[in-house]
């Protein structure tokens, strides 16, 4: 794989929070409790401020440190859920990752985060991005068919009951709407797949 | 102190206050305690920072039971510890009960003197399962 260039994959994520910040907000006002926009606009502005200390780092040491920034900025439960992904990635990966490298750290990451939020796939969380993320991985795909499969993987989570979290108190209530965490999730993986297409 | 410090989390400041008014009132001066709630922004929500905060502030090396009101206060609470790390983490423990009687319950077993383990029991007592 080309180097990663952290320091603009930050960038773009910053952006791409920012810019659907109203979105996420309106999401999580539906079956949340209305705060996963700004919270995670809050993370995403805290790791860009330091965007530079941390891809002067091993990539290894830069999730982690990233992951402790959203945990300590995010606010709410999305923060340690979120921070937890970049920790226990920044704890499994290589520092000059391949694709099959990645997928096994990604996987590592993605049950630290199962663990975190007692949860599984099919609960209408963030879990329901990132395995179908993690299988297209997997399964040889590309940046930009990962990204159009996790949007759809988003999508999915509309007919889903909530089973975690906030929304899980609604019940059947929680049927009809998208699941903020998946939506972030989704958002994020496209950032990522557009700076990895970029420095490609 | 040797007695097992009690930390309260909840998603309201209002809620934390109160509940470890409550506690001072009824069990006394004898048990470390702190609470914290809120999301630093005014907002409603727990953060882990705040967590590890409290967590030093009602530090006992008989160890901190924490009560916690919803899940994001027990998700944020678990990373906390976490962070805080070994060998401290392990003298720290998430209770599963109700935040106002199982804080007044476990400050009360507390104040007896009572280990880590006997206080979150008792706690544990008041959760429906």
């Amino acid at each position: 794989m080309a180097p990663l260039n952290l320091a603009r994959l930050i960038a773009v994520a910053a952006d791409t929070i920012a810019a659907h910040a109203e979105e996420l907000t309106a999401l999580d006002q539906a079956i949340g409790d209305g705060d996963h926009g700004l919270n995670m606009k809050r993370g995403f502005e805290a790791v860009r401020a330091e965007a530079g200390a941390f891809a002067a780092k091993p990539l290894p040491d830069a999730l982690k440190a990233i992951g402790t920034k959203l945990v300590m900025t995010v606010g709410g439960a999305s923060g340690p859920l979120f921070g937890t992904l970049f920790m226990a990635l920044g704890k499994e990966i290589a520092a000059d990752p391949d694709r099959a490298s990645l997928t096994a750290a990604f996987g590592k990451a993605i049950e630290a985060v199962a663990a975190r939020g007692k949860s599984q796939v099919g609960q209408k969380t963030m879990l329901d991005v990132l395995q179908p993320v993690h299988d297209a991985l997997a399964g040889g795909k590309t940046t930009a068919e990962i990204a159009d499969i996790a949007d759809a993987a988003a999508e999915a989570t509309v007919p889903m009951k909530a089973l975690r979290g906030r929304a899980s108190f609604l019940g059947d209530r929680s049927i009809g709407h998208m699941d903020a965490g998946a939506r972030s999730t989704a958002l994020l993986v496209r950032s990522v797949g557009q700076a990895i297409g970029e420095s490609a | 102190m040797s007695n097992v410090g009690i930390v309260i989390v909840s998603h309201s400041p209002l809620v934390a206050e109160g509940t470890a008014d409550m506690v001072r009132q009824m069990v006394g001066n004898e048990v470390p305690l702190a609470w914290c709630g809120g999301n630093g922004h005014g907002g409603l929500g727990t953060s882990v920072e705040a967590i590890m905060g409290a967590i030093d502030k009602a530090w006992s090396e008989a160890g901190v039971a924490i009560l916690v009101d919803l899940g994001g206060a027990e998700t944020n609470s678990e990373m906390a510890v976490e962070m805080i790390g070994e060998p401290r983490a392990q003298k720290i423990i998430v209770c599963n009960a109700p935040i106002v009687e199982g804080a007044v319950m476990a400050a009360t077993e507390s104040s007896g003197g009572a280990s880590l383990k006997e206080v979150v029991a008792t706690a544990h007592e008041l959760s429906p399962s």
